[in-house]
């Protein structure tokens, strides 16, 4: 029987642990909200892991990792040409540019950060290919997943309770009447302050600073506590009585219902 | 006959089901059944799982509704469902248990998104000597100054009565400035 579903009943953290405890070997895809990830295992350990369309050769790894210099990375870009990551990796080693240690810890760093990110998706189908396997040309580590699974569930309750604090992005955000002055934002906070505006729903900007759902949560939850912003209706919708409320259409007999109702509670 | 309707919303334990009986000219009908887990037992013994029911009848063609929405989280598919359509809704809190306000947030800011009706937040159990003074509540649910925050004994009709009108009034400002 096929392991699929969707990550709304079924969470990153679950597939890991399952993937643990039945050592399973093949590869788990997850379409999120706008990229692919591919994470592949042996007998239930993490082996290989991809997420969109992002550089994930070992020449690019280790430019990231400061183990090789921009220079280097660009000649090996130019002249690797067909060269696989094992080869590569062969090349670098014999050459002394890096150790065997090196190549094989920072692929693990790599491939562990693949999952972190994985952690907040909450949407989105998955499929475990049992046929599928790491790829052949890659090199492949053996990275145990009970860590993971740890972190996992710990970002799991960080994120309830950012839901519960900020259930819903569809409202938007306005400075506080009196915000503290000398408040330090990260650069992230700043992506997001720069959004503020009562017009912009929060979905909106987390569209426009590229922040998936708890990236922003965690952000706006910072700005509120820091009482800095709050949250309130768009203005773009602003409070527009639903007509469904009332049995009538027509404003006066709207109004003279609720002054009715308001007679009938005072008499109570 | 015209029937309009009215939420009664807030945490598990924070007297809806009492608010609404305040009120209501018949027996509120409640879905009830014994609280599952050990914690929320030592609360009360047994809490809303679909919604109270009460009524008040304005007039031969005029029935009021109050729905009283089920306060424990894993409920609250149910809480779009009791939204719709609704005049306005009122968040019941209780000021002795500031450990529900948190949850109080949350479902004020769920309500909020479902539906852009006008809504007041009653402060229940004012009359205990552990109970949060209002001011201090409008912080720790972060409201803003327009929100009103009422003073309120959920079994107290007079005190139930007066948060049905502010929310009434609340209502009437809403009409007057969309004019």
């Amino acid at each position: 029987m096929a392991l699929r579903g969707n990550l709304r009943d079924f969470t990153v953290t679950q597939l890991l642990n399952l993937i643990n405890l039945a050592r399973k070997t093949g590869t788990l895809i997850v379409d999120g909200p706008s990229e692919q990830a591919q994470v592949s295992f042996r007998e239930g350990k993490l082996a290989y892991a991809r997420i969109g369309q992002e550089d994930n050769g070992l020449a690019a790894i280790l430019h990231k990792a400061n183990k090789l210099n921009a220079n280097q990375y660009r000649a090996i870009s130019e002249r690797a040409g067909k060269m696989t990551d094992k080869e590569l990796g062969l090349l670098l080693i014999n050459a002394g540019y890096v150790t065997q240690e090196d190549i094989l810890l920072n692929l693990q760093i790599y491939f562990a950060d693949v999952m972190r990110r994985l952690f907040p998706w909450v949407e989105g189908l998955f499929r475990f290919e049992n046929e599928i396997l790491p790829p052949d040309d890659r090199i492949n580590v053996k990275l145990d997943l009970e860590n993971l699974i740890i972190e996992g569930s710990r970002q799991l309750r960080e994120w309830e309770q950012l839901q519960d604090e900020i259930p819903s992005l569809d409202l938007a955000l306005k400075f506080t009447d009196h915000p503290m002055t000398h408040v330090n934002l990260s650069v992230e906070e700043w992506r997001v302050v720069k959004y503020i505006d009562p017009k912009n729903t929060m979905k909106q900007i987390a569209s426009a600073a590229k922040l998936n759902d708890m990236e922003i949560r965690r952000i706006i939850y910072g700005l509120i506590q820091a009482g800095l912003v709050e949250m309130m209706r768009p203005t773009t919708a602003p409070l527009q009585l639903n007509p469904k409320m009332f049995p009538t259409q027509d404003k006066q007999e709207q109004r003279t219902l609720i002054n009715k109702l308001i007679g009938r509670i005072q008499r109570l | 006959m015209q029937t309009v309707k009215m939420v009664v919303t807030g945490p598990f334990s924070a007297g809806k089901t009492q608010f609404i009986q305040a009120v209501s000219e018949i027996e509120v009908v409640a879905t009830e059944r014994k609280v599952s887990s050990k914690v929320e037992r030592v609360v009360k013994e047994s809490t809303t799982v679909a919604m109270d029911f009460g009524r008040i009848t304005v007039d031969e063609d005029l029935v009021l509704y109050l729905f009283g929405t089920p306060g424990q989280k894993r409920f609250d598919f149910m809480w779009e469902i009791l939204s719709e359509g609704m005049l306005g809704f009122i968040v019941l809190v209780d000021s002795t248990r500031p450990e529900t306000f948190r949850e109080a947030r949350s479902i004020l800011e769920t309500f909020r998104a479902y539906a852009p009706t006008p809504y007041v937040v009653a402060a229940n159990k004012q009359d205990l000597t552990d109970a949060w003074e209002l001011d201090d509540m409008r912080h720790a649910l972060r409201l803003s100054g327009k929100t009103k925050i009422l003073p309120c004994i959920a079994t107290d009709k007079k005190q139930v009565k007066a948060v049905l009108l502010e929310l009434l009034y609340s209502i009437l400002e809403e009409m007057e400035s969309n004019k």
